[in-house]
């Protein structure tokens, strides 16, 4: 029986470094590459006129490798699910192939097409080349959940196999065996269609800054090599003026659509450093974007939730406010900001943001200033933004609004200053912000500060040619940290990650803790707690109030029922509830209660009694016997392994048991990897606590 | 009804029924549950859900109250309780739940969710008593928002009905969340919906008149929305409080329009009690209130204001040989307009602070432009947390590690383009208490971050640093320099990291 092939290209738009393409072409009689695109859909989509005009430029570039290898594109307009029966009875297809999509919506969509082909008979391959590593491997090695820090993900990383090889590109005499006849009216067919075709307005529409398709972005990664070579730096290089602009030797948007294997770039970068460098292997942070490429997408691909904040349960929930008027200036770059409206400017222009730009406008419209929420900022990237991936996008909005990731939110970009630090000239500013051309550098990042004789001699009013700035910064940033520290005070797993979340007081203290979970949101963690143990650290002027004063916390609802826990209380040793202590690094001592006036002037309350002598004090002193999801035992069990020098099987449980594992697993590593076993642990409490938490 | 009250007896409560054995098995089926129950923030649906059913659930109460309960209504919500048990006899299990000693019921009521409280409440006569125990009504955080703002939960008016109605006089420790809509929403809902929530809080508050709080919070969770309000309206609700409550210790009012004559019937009626005030961004306060407080109120350990209300004066109150040692003083610094002109705190003062209070953190947020840090830091302070939320110079860093020997904690968030290496370095040699650290955008060169890092050791407990604040030079590149510090630190350290994309 003949094989009849059909491609069917979504992203991963090239010939290069295309495996489910070659599987089509392996011993296949005919070979149809396919595109299917709903032009009645297009003009809805959330997508943008620069996104669509680089896939279409994508789709003709592959159009036209193809036409050399007389061979065509076939683009044909419709839904997959309906497209697909037609086509393979029309064409007789027997086998169906495409890369994998490791995203939930793709990987829901191309279920349904796998079942539909069998039922047709139709034999579907499915290779995957988007991503560098087999994302489902990295979740598995993580104890099957993905790695919530970059570091925990490096770590795993590293210990992966490198990635597959990247293939050849697709050859004249591999298309030769298996061409399949053009018809006459293959163009009124299948041709691909203009953005007029999709609803867009093209009149005085400038010219792409980013062309889109395979062949440009091999030019581009060669290019990319060379500079690299020139300026000698295979570091993070640092911003400059220079940075914020497109560069000729960008890649992103050509990763995105798959314009350009991320294999081939690894393969090439990992060459290149090692013929300049002359080691045997190069560090993980040459590949840094593509790793945060594989980062985001690895936390992604089980969570359809994961470009929300409902129902993601590694989001923390922060209550945004609602402004979709603030939302409006941000997007179109009229907050009066003209660092951010800059930057606002030339992504709707030009598709393309330098990340700490993208920091900078994400940092303004969530945490820093407007209080909005990141998955309205997530939706503007989406319809501009060239290289938006989905998970990408999602990923990276909720790690700039400290929504994940375990970030610190202690710093927010100035959207004047931080502009003022990156291109000190203001050119980048005169560039796309054309009325402000005049103004001096001096005041061109707060033209609203400038003297009016400047603003006139500028042809440039603040309030009346440009606008006001729609927030005072200084305030609202004020405002928005304390907001941010009210979120992350109540989740006791982010406690002692934040350095402001530890300012402390005495508020706790002075109030009861409210077992009451669906009338407060600030409550603290269930009401008995074992203060940390003293020993840690010589600094009792900075107690951390919300572990450690709590302890004197007057109970009064408990009054007369309730004192100290004794050690059998539920603990890990239970078994049944193995709670992994905190991750916390931040180990204040509590004053002695010498210091706290209030525990002694309650004498009312049983429990002031004996407020912090009385942790619990368990036989062996060992240090698991305690209340589960205390920090005083997260402390307690943390440092101990510390003190001895690597970690040790003081916990009960689960969690003393895996740890045994890994360091059978390891015996051989020396005292630097020891440490970073350390972290690792950490980082893995620490998620696990967030799965624990949010589930 | 049935189909409402069985989810949640199903679910937390089944441990509950069966453990009746033993209170230390009950602790243990609690302590594990409730944390765990409170850290999952309910979505938006369900809260939508849980609102609906608090609806029904307390109108049920309501009719209760009335007319004692029908017999139906009883039958119909035993019968989860008959689930869980299904070993046990129907009699036994009957029996059981109501010789449930009023004390353990407190007890495991404790633990429970308001919403989940208000469902056992439904199960029987005992249980219905029970809920409404003056020991589970001491500490109530009243949520005051519009449904648009819809990421935010909101306490149900009938319950709020409820608690004025019946448990007005157990309050003690009360809190108000209010939130405030854009003004889009605000002309959508064609009512000013913010102000309304202020506005109910302050209703709330002047009905309060039987009640004695210990504690009393009004939280602004978006922009301050009590500012929003007439004056007058807030402060005789506010007055109410103060009047009627004669054992305040707690009180935080930052951004609210309280004023001199407030804060003296506060201090006329409180003075013996108040321990703790947060005044952050009281505008109608002067430095003369704030002083009166501290005259009078002896036992004050904490206190949040921003710096126009610190004065020598009020210092020297506060150490006093009649007060307690002060604990927290928490001081925002924020310009009102670039170029604004700062008074100065003498040494002495400060001085006579520290002896009075050894152990007190002074707690300092600096929001100011550059050129306005002139009074600052030019004699020694003893403050021990500073953070510097906008740019701060080379300069005053530089004074800070020469005037702040006390300083614990650091935040820099951003300053010129020039490195700190200095400046740091004489931070690590002055600040021996120096345990936590934070640097947004600046540079430091990484063999000087290498080099404070040797000098602080493993006291920097914390240790925050943006991966770009680092400077590579011909000692250290980014890749060498995360050991040298682990090293240094004795345990494992990486820079921040933000994502490249």
């Amino acid at each position: 029986m003949a094989v009849n092939s059909v491609h069917w290209f979504r992203k991963g738009l090239r010939l290069h470094d295309n495996p489910a393409l070659q599987e089509a072409l392996s011993g296949a009689d005919t070979v149809r590459c396919v595109y299917i695109l709903d032009p009645w859909f297009a003009g809805a989509a959330n997508v943008g006129i620069n996104r669509w005009r680089f896939l279409l430029e994508s789709l003709e570039d592959l159009d036209s490798s193809l036409k050399k290898l007389n061979s065509r594109l076939f683009v044909i307009r419709g839904q997959p699910t309906d497209v697909f029966p037609r086509l393979f009875k029309e064409w007789k297809v027997t086998r169906l192939t495409f890369e994998y999509d490791p995203e939930p919506y793709g990987k829901e969509r191309d279920g349904a097409i796998i079942k539909m082909a069998q039922e047709f008979g139709v034999e579907t391959i499915v290779r995957k080349s988007h991503t560098l590593y087999n994302l489902d491997r990295i979740i598995e090695m993580n104890n099957n959940s993905p790695p919530l820090t970059f570091k925990r993900f490096q770590t795993i990383v590293s210990r992966l196999e490198l990635p597959r090889r990247p293939l050849p590109a697709v050859t004249q005499q591999q298309m030769d065996k298996c061409r399949t006849k053009i018809t006459e009216n293959h163009d009124q067919l299948y041709s691909i269609p203009s953005l007029e075709e999709l609803g867009f307005r093209t009149v005085g529409l400038p010219s792409a800054v980013w062309r889109g398709g395979e062949s440009e972005a091999l030019d581009r990664l060669n290019k990319h090599l060379d500079k690299k070579v020139w300026v000698a730096n295979l570091d993070h290089p640092r911003v400059n003026t220079c940075s914020l602009y497109a560069s000729p030797t960008g890649l992103s948007p050509y990763l995105r659509f798959g314009c350009l294997s991320c294999r081939v770039l690894y393969y090439n970068l990992r060459e290149l450093y090692m013929k300049l460098r002359k080691r045997c292997s190069p560090p993980l942070s040459l590949f840094g974007q593509l790793l945060w490429r594989e980062f985001f997408y690895t936390a992604a691909t089980n969570n359809p939730n994961f470009d929300r904040m409902d129902g993601n349960p590694i989001c923390v929930q922060i209550p945004w406010d609602q402004n979709p008027e603030a939302l409006a200036k941000w997007a179109e770059g009229r907050t009066g900001f003209p660092w951010i409206d800059a930057i606002m400017t030339q992504l709707r222009q030009e598709g393309w943001i330098h990340h700490l730009a993208r920091h900078a406008v994400a940092c303004f419209l969530t945490r820093g200033d407007l209080w909005i929420s990141w998955e309205s900022g997530m939706k503007v990237f989406e319809e501009l933004l060239l290289d938006a991936d989905w998970s990408v996008n999602a990923g990276s909005w909720m790690w700039l609004s400290c929504s994940a990731f375990f970030q610190q939110f202690f710093h927010c970009y100035c959207p004047v200053g931080f502009g003022k630090r990156t291109d000190p000239s203001g050119d980048y500013i005169r560039r796309y912000i054309p009325i402000l051309k005049d103004y001096p550098s001096r005041y061109i990042y707060e033209p609203w500060n400038a003297p009016e004789s400047i603003q006139k001699a500028a042809n440039c009013v603040v309030g009346v040619d440009y606008p006001k700035p729609m927030i005072n910064h200084a305030e609202g940033s004020r405002l928005n940290i304390e907001r941010m520290k009210q979120v992350y005070q109540q989740l006791s797993h982010y406690r002692g990650l934040s350095l402001l979340a530890s300012v402390p007081t005495i508020q706790e203290e002075a109030e009861p803790p409210m077992t009451d979970e669906s009338q407060t949101s600030s409550g603290p963690d269930s009401p008995p707690r074992v203060p940390a143990p003293s020993e840690a650290a010589g600094c009792s002027t900075a107690p951390d109030s919300s572990t450690v004063y709590v302890s004197y916390a007057p109970r009064p609802e408990l009054e007369g029922t309730q004192g100290p826990h004794p050690s059998q209380t539920p603990c890990t040793s239970s078994g049944s509830h193995p709670q992994p202590p905190a991750a916390v690094s931040w180990s204040f001592a509590p004053p002695s209660p010498a210091h706290s006036p209030l525990s002694r002037s309650k004498a009312s309350s049983p429990s002031s009694s004996c407020p912090t002598s009385s942790p619990a004090p368990s036989p062996a002193g060992a240090p698991g016997q305690t209340f589960p999801k205390r920090k005083g035992l997260a402390r307690q069990t943390r440092r101990n392994p510390r003190q001895r020098g690597r970690p040790s099987c003081a916990t009960s449980g689960r969690e003393g048991e895996r740890r045994e594992e890994e360091e059978e697993e390891r015996e051989d590593t020396g005292g630097d990897e020891r440490m970073e076993e350390d972290a690792e642990h950490e980082v893995e409490r620490m998620e696990e606590e967030t799965s624990a938490h949010q589930q | 009804m049935v189909v409402s009250v069985r989810r949640p007896l199903l679910a937390p409560q089944t441990p509950m029924v069966q453990c009746v054995g033993s209170v230390h098995e009950l602790k243990r089926t609690f302590l594990v549950s409730a944390p765990a129950e409170r850290s999952t923030s309910a979505t938006n649906i369900r809260r939508g859900l849980q609102a609906d059913r608090m609806k029904r659930v307390l109108q049920g109460d309501e009719q209760e109250d009335g007319g004692g309960t029908s017999g139906g209504s009883q039958e119909s919500l035993k019968r989860p309780c008959k689930q869980t048990r299904e070993e046990d006899s129907e009699e036994e299990e009957a029996s059981r739940c109501e010789y449930l000693p009023q004390e353990i019921l407190l007890h495991i009521f404790q633990y429970l969710p308001l919403l989940d409280r208000a469902y056992a409440s439904q199960v029987c006569r005992g249980w219905n008593q029970a809920f409404h125990m003056p020991e589970l009504w001491r500490c109530f955080e009243f949520e005051l928002n519009q449904p648009a703002s819809s990421y935010l939960k909101a306490t149900h008016p009938d319950l709020i009905k409820q608690i004025i109605k019946r448990h007005s006089k157990h309050l003690q420790y009360v809190s108000f969340k209010v939130r405030m809509e854009s003004e889009k929403e605000r002309k959508q809902c064609g009512v000013d919906s913010s102000r309304e929530s202020a506005e109910a809080a302050c209703n709330i508050l002047s009905q309060l008149v039987n009640c004695s709080l210990k504690t009393l919070g009004l939280i602004s969770t978006a922009r301050p929305s009590f500012m929003e309000l007439p004056k007058s309206h807030f402060i005789s609700a506010l007055t109410v409080v103060f009047v009627n409550s004669k054992s305040l210790s707690s009180l935080k009012i930052d951004d609210t329009p309280v004023d001199d004559p407030s804060l003296k019937v506060l201090v006329a009626n409180n003075s013996d009690t108040l321990r703790l005030l947060k005044m952050s961004s009281c505008p109608h306060v002067s430095p003369a209130g704030i002083l009166c407080v501290a005259d009078q109120c002896h036992g004050l350990r904490e206190l949040a204001l921003n710096y126009h209300l610190l004065s020598d004066e009020l210092l020297i109150a506060l150490s006093s040989e009649r007060h307690v040692h002060l604990e927290h003083l928490r001081i925002d610094v924020v310009s009102e307009n670039p170029g604004q002109q700062f008074h100065t705190i003498k040494k002495s003062s400060w001085d006579a602070m520290v002896r009075h209070s050894p152990k007190f953190n002074l707690v300092m947020y600096f929001f100011l432009y550059e050129d306005e840090f002139g009074p600052f830091f030019r004699d020694e302070i003893p403050v021990t947390h500073l953070y510097f939320g906008r740019s701060v110079s080379k300069d005053v860093l530089g004074r800070v590690g020469l005037n702040c020997p006390r300083l614990v904690e650091l935040v820099v968030c951003a300053n010129g383009l020039r490195p700190l290496d200095e400046e740091l370095i004489r931070i690590a040699q002055r600040c021996t208490q120096l345990s936590a650290i934070g640097l947004g955008e600046c540079e430091v060169s990484c063999s000087a971050f290498v080099e404070f890092v040797k000098m602080c050791g493993d006291r920097l407990t914390q240790l925050s640093i943006m991966e770009d604040v680092l400077v590579p030079d011909h000692r250290y590149g980014l890749d060498d320099i995360h050991w040298e510090v682990s090293k240094h630190l004795g345990r494992v350290w990486f820079p921040d990291m933000m994502p490249t994309w």
